[in-house]
Parts: C-alpha cells; structure tokens; sequence
C-alpha cells in the first residue's frame, strides 16, 4: 500500500491528496520547452527498456515475486524507501511544511527511523527465516489461514484502490502545473508501469526504483539548493520566515509540542512519541508488505538487515527535498492559501502547490523536465510498488490459497504477471471512479488507517510471544480494527469527540490520527493477550523461523565493523538525535 | 541463480550521462548565447554546474559498473 505514515496522517488534514480538486489555479503553471519533453521521452524509454531486458530473469515464482532473492543490501535499501517516495508524499509534505513548519519532519525521523532500526535488527529475521512470500504468509504461519485471509484481502484491495487514487491525483496534478489531458497522463503512466512490472516482475519494479531514487534526487535537489542560496543559507531562510509570519513557531522540532495549543499542528509530544513513533511508523515499515516485500528480495539475511538500515540512512536525508523547499516557500512565497480560500481566490496558488511553484521558480528548460520527470518518476515507484506487492499477495495467499493449491510454479508465475495487468487496469478503473466522486478518496485512505496500527500488533506479539495463539492473533486484529473504525465514525459525526479521541480539547485533526492508532493498537494487543491466555498455543516445535525464542537464526560468519549492521544502525541512531536536538 | 549482466548501476551511470549532456549542452548555449529564461537566479548558470555534475556522476558509473568489468 503505497500509504506511508505521513499520507496516513494527513488523510483527514486539508493538504490531503484532495488538495488537488478544488482549486482555481490559473490554467497551468509552466509551459515545457521541446529539451523538457526529450528529457521525459528519455526516462520512459529507460525504464521499458529495463523491464524487456529482465524478462528472461523472471521466468519462476521466487524470481519474478522476490526477484530470485539475490538483491544486495543497496539496492533492496534503495528501493525500500523508493517505493515509499510517491510524488503525493513529496508534495504533500512540502505543503505539510508550508503549513505546519519544520513539525512536518517528525513524519520523516521519529515516524519513520527507529521503525526501520527495529524491522532491520529484530523482526527481519523472522520474515526472512520464514522464507515468507509476503506479510500475509507469515500470518498463516503463526496464526493460521484466517488471519491470512483477513489481512490478504484487505491488503489487496486497498492497494489497488490506493493505487488507482494516487494515479489520479498525479494526473491532476499534470493538468495544473502543465496543462496535460487526464487521460493521457493517467493510460500513459499506468500502463508503462504495468508492462515493465509485468515483464520483469519484482526485480524490474526494484531496479525501476532505484533508477527513479536517483532521479528524484537529481531532480528535487536543486531547489533547495537555489532556495538557500537565494535566501542567505539556512539563517536567512529563518530570517525570512519570521518576518512573513511574526510570532509562529514553524522552525522548531520539539519546542512547541508541550501542549496541543502551542503548536500549529495541534498535537502533543506524547503523540508523536507514541502514536506516530511508535504504532503508526512500527506498523507501516514493519507491517506493510508493499515495503517489507523489498527487504524480502535480499541475497542472504545479512543484506536483509542492512536494506533497511540503509534506508534509514536516506530517509533522515529527505527532508532536504521535501520539507526544506516548504520552508523556503514560507521565506519567498508567503502569500500561499488554504485550499479553501486558493477555490475561492481567482489566480491564486495553494500551499499544495508549493513544490511546482519551487520548481518553476528557479527551473528553466532542461532542469524543468529534469524535475517533472522526478515527480512521475516518483508516482511510477509508487505505482510499480503497488501493483508488484497486489500481484504477490494476491497470486500466492489469494488465488493459491483459496483457489487453486497446487498447480505448477510456472503457472503461478503467469497468474502474477496477469494479475499485475489486472491490478493497473483496476487501478485505472478506481482512478475514473474517483474522478466521479471525490470524496471516496478520503474514506479510502482513512480505510488504510484502520488496518496498519493493528496489523503491527498482531506481527509484534506473533514474534515476540510464543503464547499469542490463532484465536488470538485472528480476534485481537478484528477488535483492533473494529476500534480504529467505531473511532473514525464518533469523530466524522461528532467533531466534538475528538477532544475524548485525543485528549485534549486543544487537539486538531492530525492529533485524532496519532491517538486513534495508539487506541486501535493497544485493542489489538489487550484482545490477543487476553483470548491467548484462554486458548491453546501452537508447540514450541512449529514456531521455529516464526517466534523469538523459539528460533534458531543462522550463524552468522563474523563481519569486520564496517560491514555490521549493529554498527551502522548505532551510527544512524546517533545522528538521528543529532538532528533532533539540532533543531529542538 | 542467475547473475545480472549489466548492473542497475550501470543503467543510472547511463542515464545520468544522457542527461547531462542534455542538461549542460543547453546551459553552454545559454552562457554562449547571453540568453537566460525568466527564473529566478538565472546569472548562476545552473543548467551548467547541474548539467556538468550528473554528467561527471554518470561516467563514474559506467566506466565503474561496465558490463563485464570486474568491481
């Protein structure tokens, strides 16, 4: 599911991905020169040419749905976050940025770093001993096909109505910034994607990824580099935003977070800590199979640990391009609106637009389709991320679980590369739909809300408890989601509980996020302790490769001090709270 | 198993390269022919710098990652 912590925070806030239909904007922001639409031409022959060249390399099922596990720790971590990097999460955190300051980077550190430790140092080994095909997998291996079933299904769909909502917004937002037809954008796209990821499979849709890592990198990297040079460094940058926007508090991390009213989010330290840090991050890089599925195409389980604390690494680096352009924008472009006001002001720009508005600002022929060319870059990661992890989930706990058990590999191969052409044309299909109706996007993405906080309960206790049983994985998941869901609906009917949600009557929407999680989690917990103290446990003797404890990882040869991963993530951690108390 | 011929990394190096050809070319015609676009801090020439950055970049790969050279 290609909804990280940040878009599942902003689901409800006013720069969700509904950011993009209510606008007034002028009829487009730029026009591209003929070297801008060569530099695009160029990509998109790339990566075809990349997808027809791994074909031959994805001819049985552990190729073409974990790329044959042979992927070094670079490119699975390079990947693991690229398929993360959708263009909506660039530029809704850009505008997050905009709006809320320098806060919106906790969504990139504490929302995502020591997730991403702990999946590499503790819960790796578990999926990767498994020898899992996917999240979905090692549910049925430790709790039974129920939870499987549950957690397939849900997975399955929401990917592909996800998919088909991020496609749609792109495409709007190549109607804004450069006038392009919808249905272009969106049949162009989408299926580009699917005959790359349907020829080569997983491997093609990583090296796609990486390819579009380094682009988007090469793309965005400009902007805050003329951004700070036009403003006098990163000093003169504060300067500025000071004076635009005297007595706000929008470059400090934590400074603001003792109180929900001192802030301009609205939320609470405890809420970062707990309900984004912790449940929300934990469940999203630990739980969500669209990301884990990555790691999982590791050569051997030292690769595995290592991808995703390199891509710890450049998480923490990318803010430089997404939140540092917001704040520039506050410094050189401080007339931005609300989406509500920008639909009522003719001629008017929104905060959403900010990144396309950074980008023209200091981008002329050539750099402009470099950075174009970076954001559908950065929606095709998405989507090839969307579509490779339905195909897997789908061909292996689906249709292999419920419909046919036992053909041959080859015959589940050609079910994966069908259903990752069925997965882009309902994705297509979901696009349409929510052109005609905009407001399913957001019911759609609080859907996936309601799903990962509990999800990362259920993993975490099936790993980490060898007395957590079926029953009680299969019902503490349920009673999780059902919490998460009857608290979604108090808040919608009655704004006035989010005061109870949150704790706090100063709290504000995305303060309603962060605690509903923390709640649907610990349901999800209390349930499967509870009913696993009442029903019988699976033998030690099964758990083996599932459960701590009761796990014989393998040896592992000593590594020289550069090549271990408790290194590396202790070198992480520390600059991870460098960062933090550098811009406490 | 099978091994990968031609490196991921070979194919950024390559693409990297295209593009700064592309991207540099057009900032030595900007500089030669005095022409600028309407942005902001267009004296810094940044086509040029940029341009001549992933073109650099992009050799290194491919001459680091060519196919059938050792690494």
């Amino acid at each position: 599911m290609n909804v990280s912590p940040g878009a599942l925070a902003v689901s409800r806030a006013p720069h969700a991905l509904t950011l993009f239909f209510m606008t007034t904007m002028p009829d487009h922001m730029a026009h591209l020169a003929p070297l801008d639409v060569a530099i695009i031409a160029v990509y998109f022959a790339m990566v075809i040419y990349i997808g027809f060249y791994l074909k031959q390399r994805s001819s049985t099922g552990e190729e073409f749905f974990l790329a044959g596990r042979e992927m070094t720790a670079w490119i699975a971590g390079l990947s693991f976050i690229s398929a993360n990097m959708g263009s909506l999460e660039l530029m809704g955190w850009a505008a997050a940025a905009y709006q809320y300051g320098i806060l919106a980077t906790h969504w990139y550190w504490i929302g995502a770093i020591p997730a991403m430790l702990f999946l590499g140092l503790v819960m790796m080994p578990f999926y990767y001993v498994s020898k899992t095909h996917s999240v979905p997998g090692y549910l049925k291996l430790r709790f039974g096909e129920s939870s499987r079933l549950l957690a397939a299904v849900s997975f399955a769909v929401m990917t592909v109505l996800m998919s088909g909502i991020n496609m749609y917004a792109m495409a709007l937002v190549m109607k804004v910034v450069l006038g392009w037809n919808i249905h272009f954008s969106i049949w162009v796209s989408s299926l580009t994607v699917a005959v790359y990821v349907a020829l080569g499979g997983l491997r093609s849709a990583i090296f796609n990824e990486v390819l579009q890592f380094v682009l988007i990198w090469a793309g965005a990297l400009l902007v805050p580099i003329l951004g700070l040079t036009e403003t006098g460094g990163w000093s003169g940058m504060v300067a500025r935003i000071h004076h635009n926007f005297p007595g706000q508090d929008l470059t400090h991390l934590w400074r603001g977070l003792g109180s929900f009213s001192s802030n301009p989010m609205g939320v609470h330290w405890t809420g970062i800590v707990f309900g984004l840090g912790f449940v929300i991050a934990f469940g999203y890089w630990t739980t969500d199979f669209l990301v884990v599925q990555r790691v999982l195409s590791a050569k051997n389980l030292r690769a595995a640990q290592m991808a995703p604390i390199i891509g710890a690494g450049f998480k923490m680096m990318v803010p430089i391009i997404v939140i540092l352009p917001g704040l520039l924008g506050l410094a050189v472009l401080p007339h931005l609106l609300p989406e509500t006001l920008a639909a009522h002001v003719a001629g008017s720009y929104s905060y959403n637009a900010v990144l396309p508005l950074m980008l023209v600002r200091y981008c002329g022929p050539g750099l402009l389709g470099l950075g174009i060319t970076a954001l559908i870059a950065g929606f095709m990661s998405g989507m090839a991320g969307n579509v490779s992890a339905f195909s897997a989930v789908w061909t292996y706990d689906i249709y292999r679980a419920q419909i046919r058990k036992d053909a041959a590999d080859r015959y589940y191969v050609a079910m994966g590369r069908w259903s990752t052409i069925l997965g882009v044309l309902v994705s297509i299909g979901a696009a349409y739909l929510v052109m005609q109706f905009a407001s399913i996007m957001d019911y759609v993405q609080a859907l996936f809300s309601f799903f990962i906080a509990p999800l990362f309960g259920t993993v975490i206790l099936g790993m980490l408890w060898k007395r957590a049983t079926s029953a009680g994985g299969f019902w503490g998941l349920l009673a999780g989601t059902v919490v998460s869901v009857g608290l979604y609906l108090w808040v919608h009917f009655n704004p006035a509980a989010l005061a109870e949600v949150a704790l706090s009557v100063h709290a504000k929407t995305m303060a309603e996020n962060l605690y509903r999680a923390l709640w649907a989690w610990i349901a999800c917990v209390l349930v499967t302790v509870v009913v696993s103290l009442f029903t019988t446990p699976k033998p030690e003797s099964e758990l083996n490769g599932l459960v701590y404890g009761a796990t014989v990882i393998p040896h592992q040869e000593p590594m020289v001090l550069y090549k271990n991963h408790w290194f590396w993530a202790g070198i992480v951690i520390v600059i991870f709270f460098v960062l933090n108390l550098m811009f406490w | 198993m099978h091994k990968t011929e031609v490196s991921i990394w070979f194919f950024n190096g390559v693409m990297l390269t295209v593009y700064g050809l592309m991207i540099g070319g057009y900032g030595v015609y900007e500089l030669i022919s005095g022409h600028t676009p309407p942005v902001v801090l267009a004296h810094l020439h940044a086509p040029l710098w940029w341009g001549g950055g992933l073109l650099a970049l992009g050799l290194f790969y491919c001459v680091k990652f060519m196919p059938g050279r050792e690494n």
